[in-house]
């Protein structure tokens, strides 16, 4: 379903027409109201007015994670605080969070990006929105929450953690639209089964499933578990929250970028040379329409690709290609590079393996070694070790061949592996730095 | 004819052994036999007990993962070259022992072995013939 169909379906041209004016916009407005892209500018030499097309994109410089902490904490912001009326983070895993505000446009802005998010999906006023984001200086929870509302449809915030409780809500309150992480999706599915309940016979119809990146393989065991459709959504707080890009539920692939507000660029991340569409690289994002925290040419680290085809939904608006990684989550073993979604995609198409694992990178000697841990269920436990070490040694073969990089497949017990209520971590990193 | 074996998976770390042992001492479930096969990574505890499926129930409700298999409990004679009498009738056919192992108990002056055979029906047949005798599950649970 399409909320707005003026501008998700707008034809191409006029879409372009509309970005260059945001564009030029912005550009003229973070010159003059944000010191650090006025200094940027000015020591490159680029002045609002060299932005004729939207090609001109590529004079502007790039902005990196580390440029938002050298202007901790408001050196970034676009508007006087007297404008701003929320303070986000982002959740800051190393040192300082990085702080992200908004006007009362962007939160009208961000609500209604979000309620176009949950329209993708077939939800509707009448629904019952069940938000297991944590709700915070995270964007996730609030984010979604307002969108919901703007929808119209009736929000239980429930946020994260007591996850039987929140089953029970499931249960009795009946939400038929769900909003979580995929690991915590497939955490309630595991959850559920041990309490003994059928999904099935629950009101839930979709899942709106984001904030890491995951797998079709993982969309395929939600969707069966949970017994809805699980769609993928993203957001970076830096960018909006969540909102910025989602997946339809009529196609299911590839995510709708609302680039009436967003104008996405793929770079090489290495060189920082523009990609073309269909070639994978650096997700790069100008915020269009923002006013407390606009950005130009943000790196957001995840790797993608642009698809400019026409969908069948009927959106105009490209489509990103479901998350490779983010390029600070490569791996680098033993000098391949490996993504933790890609040892995932094996994973899942292994019978008997539970969709839980870990990779544990450690160094023996001056040899990186990569140990994916992975649960055996019932399915594939067998009475005979020469049968369970065939399905390590399957494992282990996969990788191989796809990624070329050796590992060391060990079997743990089913509940072994943390489970996550938030983001999963998937990679404990032993070695010395 | 054929005696239904628990088997656990179990990851190599401390504990693990013990709190099977634990789980099932306190439902009251009497070990009967068990063999612990043992790789560097993990291990299969497999087990004969009184109860089938209560102990089951209790393993995996604490979150071990369990399979079930169909082994043969054979009456062995007790004294030297009564195994190899067993082995022979069986590699003479061609069927294979996956792996066996001894149960603690005698039953009167025979040992019992429990095997995991790659063709049960046939090795059952092929002892039977023999005049070895092979026991119901009702008895070995008992035994």
């Amino acid at each position: 379903m399409i909320r707005d169909v003026e501008h998700e379906a707008m034809p191409r041209e006029d879409l372009e027409a509309l970005q260059l004016r945001r564009l030029q916009a912005v550009v003229e407005r973070v010159y003059h109201l944000v010191p650090f892209y006025r200094r940027r500018m000015d020591e490159m030499g680029v002045k609002p007015g060299h932005i004729r097309t939207l090609e001109d994109i590529r004079l502007l410089p790039l902005t990196v994670k580390q440029d938002l902490r050298d202007n901790y904490p408001f050196g970034m912001f676009a508007a006087p605080m007297d404008q701003i009326v929320r303070l986000h983070a982002s959740s800051g895993t190393t040192g300082k969070p990085t702080p992200v505000a908004y006007t009362q446009r962007d939160l009208e802005t961000w609500a209604e990006l979000m309620a176009r998010s949950l329209a993708a999906g077939g939800a509707h006023r009448g629904d019952i929105v069940h938000v297991s984001y944590g709700y915070g200086l995270f964007t996730g929870g609030l984010g979604v929450h307002y969108g919901a509302e703007r929808l119209g449809a009736a929000v239980i915030p429930v946020s994260g953690g007591q996850t039987r409780r929140q089953i029970m809500l499931i249960q009795d309150f009946g939400p038929t639209v769900i909003c979580c992480t995929p690991s915590f999706a497939l955490y309630l599915a595991e959850v559920g089964q041990e309490m003994g309940v059928d999904f099935a016979k629950t009101k839930l119809r979709v899942g709106v499933l984001g904030a890491e990146p995951w797998t079709e393989g993982m969309r395929a065991e939600i969707e069966k578990r949970l017994s809805l459709d699980a769609l993928d959504i993203y957001g970076l707080s830096e960018i909006l929250g969540p909102g910025v890009a989602v997946e339809c539920l009529e196609a299911k692939a590839g995510l709708h970028m609302f680039e009436d507000h967003f104008l996405p660029e793929i770079i090489n991340p290495t060189t920082l040379e523009p990609l073309a569409p269909g070639e994978t690289g650096e997700l790069v994002i100008t915020t269009l329409t923002k006013e407390a925290f606009p950005l130009l040419r943000y790196r957001t680290r995840d790797l993608t690709s642009l698809n400019y085809a026409p969908c069948i939904c009927g959106r105009t608006m490209a489509r990103i290609s479901r998350f490779q990684g983010r390029s600070d989550d490569m791996l680098i073993i033993r000098g391949v590079n490996v993504f933790p979604s890609q040892i995932e995609s094996v994973l899942m198409e292994t019978p008997g393996v539970a969709p839980h694992y870990q990779l544990i990178v450690d160094r023996d000697g001056q040899l990186d070694t990569l140990e994916v841990q992975v649960e055996v269920d019932e399915g594939a436990f067998s009475d005979e070790v020469k049968q369970l070490q065939a399905l390590a040694q399957g494992i282990q073969r996969k990788i191989k061949d796809y990624f070329t990089v050796s590992v060391k497949v060990k079997l743990v017990e089913p509940q072994s592996i943390p489970r996550s209520e938030g983001k999963a971590k998937r990679v404990i990193d032993k070695r010395p730095h | 004819m054929k005696v239904e074996q628990i088997s656990v998976f179990l990851e190599n770390k401390a504990g693990r052994l013990a709190e099977v042992t634990r789980v099932l001492g306190e439902a009251g479930i009497n070990i009967r036999a068990l063999s612990l096969a043992d790789t560097t990574d993990f291990g299969i505890l497999r087990l004969i007990v009184d109860q089938y499926d209560r102990a089951r129930e209790v393993l995996k409700d604490k979150g071990f993962t369990v399979g079930k298999t169909e082994v043969v409990a054979v009456e062995v004679p007790d004294r030297p070259g009564g195994l190899g009498l067993v082995l022979q009738i069986l590699a003479a056919s061609g069927v294979n022992v996956e792996y066996m192992y001894a149960f603690v108990q005698h039953s009167g002056k025979n040992a019992v072995i429990i095997f995991r055979f790659d063709n049960l029906e046939q090795a059952i047949d092929l002892l039977q013939k023999e005049g070895i005798y092979i026991y119901k599950g009702e008895e070995v649970y008992r035994l």
